[in-house]
C-alpha cells in the first residue's frame, strides 16, 4: 500500500535569519481543542494533573514535562504536543493538529519585531513566563505564546505564507535598525 | 554665512542642493539652516499670491519654508518642511508653486490683484454660470495655487506602522520634560520620552544659557546619559506625538530615514501608537508674530529662531538686524546677534514703558510700519513718538509672545482656557484622562519654572502609578519673569500678513466679521485662515484676537477654533503602512494550491482564499472552453475540486442537538449517525444567513459546513448564540476548517474511483445519498460524505490537511484516468446552476427562505433564531407579500445571452426602473443543456413558470426574451445524486 505524503505548510519557508534574530518552524507535534463538558471541569483537571498540567487561566500557559495547555477562550483551551487520550469523555476533544503552524522567533529585537505585528504589549514584564494570548498578527488571527527561548506563534495553516513574510519584513526592518 | 560654535559637526561637510545650486552644510544642520548659512533668504512663494517668503521658524510649525524633496529614483515628497528636514549628502531640494524660477514667478502677478483677491472672492465671483466652476475655474485656480506636486508615481517605499507601552510618557524632550522623565525613571516607571526633534533638549539647544552652572547643553547632555543608561526609559526622537485618543492611547510619527540619502532596508517613517498609562504633555510653546505691513518680507523672522539659528547651528539669517517685540524674552536676541559680532539697528519694544537698557538702540512705544525690499529685506520704517523713521536692515526679528502648545489637550474635545496675565490660551485640566501639562505648555516660561515644574509633574505621574523617588534636585536657571503686553496688530497701510501659508491677512479677518462670518469656526472657513499645513500654528490666535477686536467679544468670548489631530503632518502612507500591495488582506492557500498552479489554473480571489477557476489544455480558446469540458468530466465520468475552503465546525455536548434545532429553521435533533442533512440559517432579522450541511459523526457530535463566504460569519453568530442564548448548556463549537483537506469527488465514476483508493471499497449501505462515516485511505483515518453540490453521485472525502497535497494529486491522476480530471470554480458553478442550487449570489441578505422556495424548510414544530422576525407581514409567501422569488431563466434562442444584474421586465413592457419585476442573480452557458441558463428572482415567480419574461441589461446592451422555469434545470428528481 502507498503512504500518502505529509507536507508542512512551512516548508521551504523557513527558518529566516536576519541579523541576530530567527524565525523557524514551531510546529506542535499535536494540537487539541479541549473544552470540558459541563460539570467535568474537575475531572478534567484530575485527568489533567497526571500530565503535570492544569487548565489554564485567561491569557496562560500551562507547560508539562510533556505537553502544554494554553487558554483560548470561555472554556477552551489548546493542548500542544501531549495526547488528549485521558481526557476521553470528559471534555469535547477536536483534533486541530493541521489547523495551526507554529513559528518561533528569538533573538535581540524580538519583542520589537511584533512590536510591528501584534498590538499587545509582549515585553518581559508583561508578558513573561506563562503568558499566551490570542491577539492578531497584522491582519491574521494567532495565539501568543511565551517560550523559553523568545515568543512561539501558532497562525492558521492557509496563512503560512503570510505570516512568514509580514515577519520576516519586520525583522529586516528592525535588523536595519540596529545597523 | 557661519560663526563658530554650534551645534552642528564640522568634521562633517555635507554637500546638497537646492534648485540645482550645490550648496554645503555640516552633519547637524536641517535644511533651513544649512540654507541660512548659504545665505539664501528667498525659499518660497507663498499659496495664492506668490508672494517672496522666506523661513520664519526653526522648527515644525514653519508655514514658508516648504519644499520638495526629490528622491533617487524619481520618487518626490512635497510640503517638506526645511526647518524639519535634517541635511545628508546628496539631499536634492527645490522650492515650490514658482513658475519659471523662484526669483522670476510669472504668478506673481496675481500679487498685483490682490485688492480683488480678498477672502470670500472665488465665492463671490465665480458663482455662475454654475457648469464653469468645475469645469473652469476650479482647475485654474487650482493651477495658481498650489504647495508642491505628488511625483505621479506610486509610492513603493516602506514605511512601518509599531506599537509601544509604557506607564509614563512625556512628550517633548525640553528642560521640563528631561526633568519630568527624570523623575519618573528615577521612581521606576517605565517611561517613553518623545520628542519632534533630532536630539533632546528643546529650547536650551537654541539658548545661551546656563543650567546648574554649566553650559545648558552640557546639562542636557547629563541627563540624557543619565536616561539611557536607565533600563525602564526608552528616549525617541525624530518622533513627533501627533494625537491622543481614548484609552490612553497616543499616535505618533517618527521619521526613520528621511534624514539618510541610502536608507537601506529602513523604513522612511514609522507610525507608531503608545499606550500610555500616564501621559506629561512637555510640549513647551510656540511664538507668535506681530502682523505689520509687509511682515512677510523674507528677513523677517520669529526673534526665537534667529536665536536657534545663531546658537544652534552657527547660521547667521542677518547681519544687520532690528527687533520688534512686545516682551522682554525677545532682548535676549539682540545680546545674542551682538554677542556673536553683529550689529543691532534698532530694538522696537510697543511698550512705552520697558527697560531702556538693550544690546541696541531702544525705540519704546514704538511699531514696524513697514519693510522694504523684493526677495529680501532690506528696509524697516517704524514709528516713534510720532515721527517715522527708516533703518537699513537684513534681518527684522519679531515675537509677539508665546503660545503654550496645547494642542493635545484638545484632542478629546477640551478647550484651552484663556488667561490674560500671559496674554495666552492655557490647556484645561483633565481634558484628556490620565495627562497632565508642564513647563511652557502650561504657561511656565522661565528655564527654572520648567525645571522644577517638569520635576513634579514626571513625579506626579509616577507616584500616581506606585512609582515613588525622592524628587530630583532643581539645577539653578535663569528665571526671568514673562513681562508682556498683548499687542497683535500695527495699523496701517499695506497688508499685515497673519496665516503666511494661506496668505491671510489682518484685513480678511476684518472682512469676514464685517460680512458676518463672526463666529470663529465662520471666520476660518471664510478666510482660509489656521486651514494650511501649518493649521494655523502661527497665526491662529492672533487671528481670533483681531477677529474679538473687530466684533468686541473679547478673546475670551472669541475663542478657538477646534484642535484636531494631527499636531504636525502624518503622511498617509505610514497611516497605511503594511498596506501596500497585498498587505492588507493575507493570502489563504488551500493545500492543493501549488499543483493546481502547476496546471496553470488562474485563481479567484474568494474571499482570503485563493481558489481556481479552470484548468486550461492546449489548443482551448477560452475559459469556457475549459469550463465546458470540466463539466463534462463531473456529467460523464469524474472530476476533483478543492472544497476545503468551506467553512467546517465541530460541534460537541448533550446540548448540540437542540443547539442545532435553534441555529438551523430546520429539525436536527432527530438527524442519526452517519447521517448528513441539508440545512438553512437565518439571521436574527428573518433573512436567510447561509445554507450549509450538517453530518453527524456520533452522539451528541455533529460537523456543520458552511458556505466559503460566510465561514467566519456563521462562526461569530454560533458562538454569540452558544454564549448570550445557551448560557450553561453543554455545547462546545470549534472550527476545523484549516485541519481538514476536502475534496469534492463527483460524476457517475466516483465510486469506482473511490474504491480503487479507499483501504476498503465503498460500502453502499453505510453510504447511501446523505450519508457519511470513517474511512482509510493508506492508512489515513479520513472522513467521508456522500453529498453533492453537482447533482451527481458525488462524495467529499476529508484527511488531515497534512495530506491535503498528496491525495488531492493522487485523487486528480486518478480521475484522469477514469476520463475525467480536476474541475475549477467555474465548472462548479455551471454545475450548480444546472441544479437550481443556491450560493450567496442568491442568499444576498435580503432573501427569505420562502424567496429561496425553502419557506417550508422552517419549522413549525420548533423554534429557532429568526423564526419570529421571519413571521412579519411582507416577509411571509403569497400574494399579499409580492415577493420576488427564484425562478429559472431559460432564452427562447438558446444562444442569447443572459447576465447577471440584468432586470426583468413583463413582454411589452418599458425597460425601466419603475417596471422591474427582477433581477438575474446567476448566468452560465450549460455545456448540458446546450443553452444560455440563469437564476432569477422575479416577482410572484413560482407562479409564472411557462411564461415570458423580457430580460433587459442596460449595462452590457442586451436584452433577450426568456421563459420563466423551474430553477432546476437538470435531473429534477435528484436520480442521479441517488443512484
Amino acid at each position: 500500500m502507498a503512504d500518502l505524503i505529509a507536507k508542512s505548510a512551512l516548508e521551504g519557508l523557513v527558518p529566516v535569519t536576519h541579523g541576530a534574530l530567527v524565525l523557524s518552524d514551531a510546529t506542535p507535534a499535536a494540537v487539541t481543542s479541549v473544552a470540558p463538558f459541563r460539570g467535568k471541569g474537575r475531572a478534567v483537571a484530575e485527568a489533567l494533573a497526571p500530565m503535570g498540567l492544569t487548565l489554564p487561566a485567561p491569557n496562560r500557559m500551562e507547560t508539562g514535562p510533556v505537553g502544554r495547555i494554553v487558554w483560548f477562550g470561555p472554556g477552551q483551551a489548546l493542548l500542544l504536543d501531549a495526547a488528549p487520550g485521558p481526557l476521553a469523555g470528559l471534555a469535547a476533544l477536536t483534533d486541530q493538529s493541521d489547523g495551526w503552524v507554529g513559528l518561533r522567533l528569538a533573538g535581540p529585537g524580538t519583542e520589537e519585531v511584533l512590536a510591528r505585528l501584534v498590538p499587545i504589549d509582549l515585553r518581559p514584564p508583561a508578558f513573561g513566563p506563562g503568558a499566551a494570548a490570542r491577539a492578531p498578527l497584522g491582519h491574521m488571527t494567532g495565539v501568543v505564546m511565551r517560550a523559553d527561548d523568545g515568543i512561539e506563534i501558532l497562525v492558521f495553516r492557509s496563512m503560512a505564507r503570510t505570516a512568514v513574510h509580514e515577519i520576516a519584513t519586520a525583522m529586516r526592518q528592525i535588523t536595519a535598525r540596529e545597523g | 554665512m557661519r560663526i563658530p560654535g554650534g551645534l552642528i559637526d564640522r568634521s562633517k561637510p555635507i554637500s546638497f542642493r537646492f534648485d540645482g545650486h550645490q550648496m554645503s552644510g555640516y552633519a547637524g544642520d536641517t535644511l533651513a539652516s544649512a540654507l541660512i548659512a548659504n545665505r539664501v533668504r528667498l525659499v518660497g512663494r507663498s499659496f495664492k499670491y506668490h508672494r517672496p517668503r522666506g523661513i520664519l521658524t526653526a522648527g515644525s510649525e514653519e508655514p514658508n519654508a516648504l519644499v520638495q524633496i526629490d528622491q533617487p529614483g524619481g520618487q518626490s515628497t512635497p510640503n517638506t518642511r526645511a526647518t524639519v528636514q535634517e541635511l545628508y549628502e546628496g539631499l536634492s531640494a527645490r522650492s515650490q508653486n514658482r513658475f519659471p524660477s523662484l526669483a522670476f514667478d510669472l504668478a506673481a502677478v496675481n500679487d498685483f490683484a490682490a485688492p480683488m483677491l480678498s477672502a470670500g472672492f472665488y465665492y463671490k465671483t465665480f458663482m455662475w454660470p454654475r457648469a464653469f466652476w468645475e469645469k473652469l475655474y476650479e482647475p485654474l485656480i487650482r493651477r495658481a495655487a498650489g504647495i508642491g506636486a505628488l511625483s505621479g508615481k506610486p509610492d513603493e517605499d516602506a514605511y512601518e506602522k509599531a506599537w509601544a507601552f509604557c506607564d509614563v510618557l512625556v512628550i517633548g524632550a525640553g528642560p521640563a520634560g528631561l526633568m519630568a522623565a527624570l523623575a519618573a525613571g528615577r521612581a521606576g516607571a517605565d517611561v517613553i520620552l518623545a520628542d519632534e526633534d533630532v536630539r533632546p533638549g528643546g529650547r536650551l539647544l537654541s539658548e545661551r544659557e546656563e543650567v546648574g552652572g554649566s553650559a545648558a547643553t552640557d546639562w542636557v547632555a547629563g541627563v540624557v546619559a543619565e536616561l539611557e543608561a536607565l533600563p525602564n526609559v526608552r528616549i525617541m526622537t525624530r518622533t513627533s506625538v501627533a494625537g491622543a485618543y481614548d484609552g490612553g492611547t497616543y499616535a505618533a510619527l517618527e521619521r526613520v530615514s528621511l534624514h539618510l540619502g541610502e536608507p537601506g532596508d529602513l523604513p522612511r517613517e514609522c507610525f507608531w501608537r503608545i499606550v500610555a498609562k500616564r501621559a506629561v504633555l512637555a510640549a513647551g510653546a510656540l511664538e507668535r508674530g506681530i502682523a505689520f505691513p509687509s511682515n512677510d518680507r523674507p528677513g523677517v523672522m520669529m526673534a526665537g529662531a534667529v536665536r536657534c539659528y545663531l546658537n544652534r547651528y552657527a547660521a547667521v539669517p542677518g547681519r544687520r538686524a532690528v527687533i520688534f517685540a512686545n516682551n522682554d524674552g525677545a532682548r535676549r536676541t539682540a545680546a545674542d546677534l551682538k554677542a556673536a559680532g553683529f550689529e543691532v539697528a534698532a530694538v522696537i519694544d510697543v511698550r512705552p514703558d520697558s527697560s531702556a537698557v538693550a544690546d541696541g538702540p531702544v525705540y519704546r512705544g514704538a511699531q514696524v510700519t513697514g519693510t522694504e525690499g523684493r526677495h529680501g529685506l532690506t528696509k524697516v520704517s517704524f514709528r516713534h513718538e510720532g515721527a517715522l523713521h527708516e533703518v537699513t536692515a537684513d534681518l527684522l526679528a519679531v515675537s509677539g509672545g508665546w503660545n503654550p502648545s496645547v494642542h493635545l489637550t484638545c484632542h478629546m474635545g477640551g478647550r484651552p482656557v484663556w488667561n490674560p496675565d500671559l496674554a495666552a490660551f492655557l490647556p484645561k485640566e483633565g481634558a484628556i484622562p490620565g495627562m497632565i501639562v508642564c513647563g511652557a505648555a502650561a504657561g511656565v516660561f522661565s528655564t527654572a519654572g520648567c525645571l522644577s515644574d517638569g520635576a513634579a509633574k514626571g513625579a506626579e505621574a509616577a507616584s500616581g502609578l506606585g512609582f515613588t523617588a525622592p524628587a530630583p534636585e532643581i539645577p539653578e536657571a535663569e528665571d526671568a519673569a514673562y513681562a508682556l503686553k498683548p499687542f497683535w496688530i500695527v495699523e496701517g497701510k499695506g497688508r499685515a500678513w497673519l496665516d503666511f501659508a494661506n496668505d491671510v491677512t489682518a484685513k480678511d479677518v476684518r472682512l469676514a466679521a464685517q460680512e458676518n462670518y463672526a463666529g470663529v469656526e465662520h471666520m476660518k472657513r471664510y478666510t482660509t485662515q489656521g486651514m494650511a499645513p501649518d493649521q494655523g500654528k502661527n497665526s491662529n490666535v492672533a487671528a481670533l484676537a483681531i477677529l474679538a477686536d473687530a466684533t468686541g467679544r473679547g478673546i475670551e468670548g472669541t475663542g478657538t477654533t477646534t484642535f484636531r489631530p494631527p499636531y504636525s503632518p502624518v503622511s498617509i502612507a505610514a497611516l497605511g503602512a503594511g498596506g501596500l500591495h497585498k498587505g492588507f488582506a493575507p493570502e489563504r492557500f488551500t493545500t492543493s494550491h501549488t499543483a493546481g498552479a502547476e496546471r496553470g489554473a488562474p485563481m479567484i480571489e474568494a474571499g482570503l482564499w485563493y481558489r481556481p477557476g479552470y484548468f486550461p489544455r492546449p489548443g482551448e480558446r477560452n475559459w469556457r472552453d475549459s469550463c465546458n469540458r470540466e463539466v463534462g468530466y463531473v456529467r460523464n465520468a469524474v472530476g476533483i475540486c478543492d472544497v476545503s475552503t468551506l467553512g467546517k465546525i465541530d460541534i460537541q455536548g448533550t446540548d448540540a442537538a437542540a443547539f442545532l434545532d435553534l441555529v438551523y429553521a430546520n429539525t436536527f435533533s432527530t438527524l442519526k449517525p452517519g447521517r448528513v442533512r441539508y440545512g438553512l440559517m437565518l439571521r436574527e432579522d428573518g433573512h436567510v444567513m447561509d445554507d450549509g450541511t450538517t453530518a453527524c459523526l456520533g452522539p451528541d457530535h455533529y460537523l456543520m459546513t458552511t458556505t466559503t463566504a460566510a465561514a467566519g460569519e456563521v462562526m461569530r453568530h454560533l458562538d454569540f448564540a452558544r454564549q448570550a442564548f445557551c448560557a450553561g448548556r453543554d455545547i462546545h463549537i470549534a472550527s476545523v476548517t484549516e485541519h481538514w483537506a476536502q475534496f469534492a469527488v463527483a460524476g457517475p465514476k466516483s465510486r469506482p474511483l473511490l474504491d480503487t483508493l479507499l483501504d476498503a471499497p465503498v460500502d453502499p449501505e453505510t453510504f447511501p445519498f446523505m450519508g457519511c462515516g470513517e474511512v482509510s485511505v493508506s492508512g489515513v483515518a479520513a472522513r467521508l460524505f456522500r453529498i453533492s453540490f453537482s447533482g451527481e453521485h458525488a462524495y467529499e472525502i476529508a484527511v488531515p490537511a497534512r495530506y491535503g497535497e498528496a491525495l488531492y494529486r493522487d485523487l486528480v491522476g486518478r480521475a484522469e484516468t477514469l476520463g475525467g480530471g480536476a474541475y475549477g470554480m467555474e465548472a462548479l458553478n455551471v454545475l450548480r446552476i444546472e441544479k437550481g442550487l443556491i450560493t450567496h449570489a442568491e442568499i444576498h441578505g435580503r432573501i427569505t427562505a420562502g424567496d429561496i422556495g425553502m419557506g417550508r424548510m422552517v419549522s413549525a414544530k420548533k423554534d429557532c433564531i429568526g423564526k419570529a422576525a421571519s413571521q412579519r407581514p411582507g416577509m411571509r409567501e403569497g400574494p399579499e407579500a409580492g415577493r420576488e422569488e427564484l425562478v429559472g431563466l431559460r432564452p427562447l434562442n438558446a444562444k442569447h445571452e443572459i447576465a447577471s444584474g440584468a432586470h426583468l421586465f413583463r413582454e411589452g413592457h418599458p425597460a425601466v426602473r419603475e417596471h422591474s419585476e427582477g433581477y438575474v442573480t446567476s448566468c452560465c452557458w450549460s455545456p448540458t443543456l446546450q443553452s444560455h441558463i440563469g437564476l432569477a428572482f422575479l416577482r410572484e415567480g413560482r407562479g409564472r413558470h411557462g411564461s415570458r419574461v423580457r430580460m433587459k441589461d442596460h449595462l452590457r446592451g442586451l436584452d433577450t426574451l426568456c421563459e420563466v422555469v423551474d430553477p432546476v434545470f437538470f435531473d429534477k428528481d435528484g436520480g442521479r445524486a441517488r443512484g
